[in-house]
């Protein structure tokens, strides 16, 4: 109980705390704008640890944040293996040959007129449909190792990415097209030149969206069958052993990969869309 | 008119493809079939069948191509087939049988229903919390824009199992699911739209001297609108998926999910293309429905004209 109480003072410090930061005259700095979100995290986990060690919570429940730390550092090999096998051989192949594909068939598209107002709204419709559904249709057909959990990512991937890129296409004014045309340009230089760079950030957009799909896929993949590897895999059998600190080890590594994927793709936005208002400082 | 025509078209294109994709992906077992039934098939070896290419397969015995089309545990079912089952498991059964899709559809219609309705309702209170706090927007919104980019399906299994071990069954569980998928979309579109009146229009209401209740209701609230129902939509894709997902790892019996499931481990494909569909019909339905709803709201608003 007194850790429980321990841990309630110590959460309304952190509060306390961060109501001094916001409403202070340093709130606008890049230090206090990164600490506030961190203190508030950081009280948060000490507050769960107190409370599980204070009302002695079983593990079936909900384990301590030590006892996940204490897991994932002692199973490194495993979850480096399982990361291995779901997202750098499952999500990540499938989402550059998704992303490819659809990217390449925007361009195509993008060239007639027909095609693009049949194929947008049946993008539009597929995009928002529940395609993590098709994963036990393509675990049949590909099998339970990493190729059917690609398969699924690139049919997640593929429409999200498809209407975003055929949207960007579409951004040039036709002031700037007859620009395009009074230089005698070709369609490609046009392409390269104009229309590419001012649907960057429509693609990084789609680029955006897709990568968090692609993990999801990869991983609900897993539960409709896979090799004994594979976060997705872990996460369902450590549940079904009820050994939740393991489960909770893998969420971390999930949650790690998810988040650093994004992170990069907005890296390589930044650097490629540089001239974007939404990057200007 | 001319959008109606392509967009047919290319649905047509689709239906042929997937027709036409149906020969190959079925020939092996059709043949199979038919050499045991009695039929001179072509390569009458079944290992030299197996190293050939299903499309030469395809080309050297065409009377069996009817057959890819009819089969009783295709690999790819024909969408005839499909549609036949969907009509027959929807409309031809009865809405209490274990085996209509209508009441698998509505086991995980409204969990996704009651997950929205929590989810959407929690979300919109955080966001105007974040809006009207300043220490909540710092300390809060980073994270909810960080777990975006996180797959957080991943504790859908260990959702289910702790609040079962709690006693917890039945609806709620993956209710909550549905709940946390469409949270974080919520949360964030609708404080971009409760920030969305500029600062003009701000002080426009400081001159009125409006408070800050005032300001809420007559002027940030009717802004977000448009931003509220995208994310609705968003959200309520995402509820569905949760819910779905919610089904997986328990071995439920009854849902959409679990009908994709008990299709996946006995071979049923009809079924998992049937219920995949059915799937995607009802996430389609909420969207519109959504859809409409805002068309309606944002008509009477004077935000549509």
């Amino acid at each position: 109980m007194i850790l429980v109480l321990l841990g309630l003072v110590l959460w309304a410090a952190g509060i306390w705390v961060n109501v001094r930061l916001a409403t202070s005259p340093a709130a606008q700095t890049r230090v206090v704008q990164l600490a506030v979100p961190v203190i508030f995290g950081l009280t948060i986990v000490i507050l769960w640890e107190l409370v599980v060690r204070g009302l002695q919570v079983p593990l079936v429940i909900l384990p301590s944040p030590s006892l996940i730390a204490v897991r994932f550092s002692e199973n490194l090999p495993i979850l480096w293996a399982d990361f291995v096998q779901t997202f750098l051989k499952g999500a990540l192949s499938g989402y550059v040959i998704g992303c490819a594909s659809a990217f390449v068939m925007a361009v195509l598209v993008d060239r007639s007129d027909f095609l693009r107002r049949g194929l947008l709204p049946v993008g539009n419709f597929v995009a928002a449909l529940p395609i993590v559904g098709t994963a036990p249709i393509l675990v049949m057909w590909f099998g339970f190792d990493w190729q059917s959990k690609a398969a699924v990512v690139v049919v997640m991937v593929f429409f999200p990415m498809l209407v975003n890129t055929v949207a960007g296409l579409r951004e040039t004014t036709a002031m700037q097209r007859d620009l395009m045309q009074t230089y005698a340009a070709s369609y490609w230089q046009g392409f390269f030149k104009l229309r590419l760079p001012a649907a960057m950030p429509f693609i990084f957009n789609g680029l955006k969206i897709s990568t968090t799909l692609a993990l999801i896929g990869a991983i609900v993949a897993e539960f409709f069958g896979s090799p004994t590897v594979g976060m997705g895999f872990r996460i369902s059998t450590s549940v079904g052993q009820l050994a939740l600190d393991m489960a909770w080890a893998e969420i971390v590594v999930a949650a790690l990969a998810g988040s650093a994927f994004y992170g990069v793709v907005a890296l390589i936005e930044r650097s490629v869309t540089f001239w974007h208002p939404s990057q200007r400082k | 008119m001319k959008t109606l025509g392509a967009v047919l078209t290319v649905i047509g294109v689709l239906v042929l493809v997937w027709y036409a994709a149906c020969i190959p992906m079925n020939i092996k077992g059709v043949l199979t079939e038919a050499e045991r039934a009695g039929v001179v098939v072509d390569p009458p070896e079944a290992k030299v069948r197996r190293d050939m290419s299903s499309v030469g397969l395809s080309l050297s015995n065409s009377f069996a191509i009817p057959a890819t089309w009819a089969q009783e545990r295709p690999r790819l079912p024909a969408p005839h087939q499909v549609a036949v089952e969907l009509w027959d498991t929807t409309v031809a059964k009865k809405i209490t049988s274990k085996r209509s899709l209508v009441y698998h559809g509505w086991v995980t219609l409204s969990a996704t229903l009651l997950g929205f309705a929590i989810g959407t309702g929690l979300g919109i209170l955080l966001a105007v919390g974040i809006v009207h706090s300043r220490v909540m927007d710092m300390s809060v919104m980073p994270w909810a824009i960080v777990s975006q980019t996180i797959p957080i399906i991943a504790l859908a299994p260990m959702i289910i199992v702790v609040l079962y071990s709690v006693g917890v069954q039945g609806i709620v569980p993956k209710a909550i699911i549905s709940a946390y998928l469409s949270f974080f979309p919520v949360v964030v579109g609708m404080v971009k739209g409760l920030r969305s009146p500029d600062a003009m229009q701000l002080d426009l209401l400081r001159t009125y001297h409006a408070s800050k209740a005032q300001g809420f209701w007559k002027l940030r609230l009717p802004a977000s609108m448009p931003y509220l129902s995208t994310s609705l939509k968003i959200g309520i894709a995402a509820s569905l998926v949760g819910a779905i997902v919610g089904e997986l790892p328990t071995g439920a019996v009854s849902g959409l999910g679990a009908r994709l499931l008990a299709g996946s481990y006995y071979g049923q494909t009809i079924q998992i293309w049937s219920a995949l569909f059915a799937a995607a019909i009802l996430a389609a339905a909420l969207v519109g429905l959504l859809g409409v709803i805002e068309r309606v709201i944002l008509r009477r608003m004077g935000m549509l004209t």
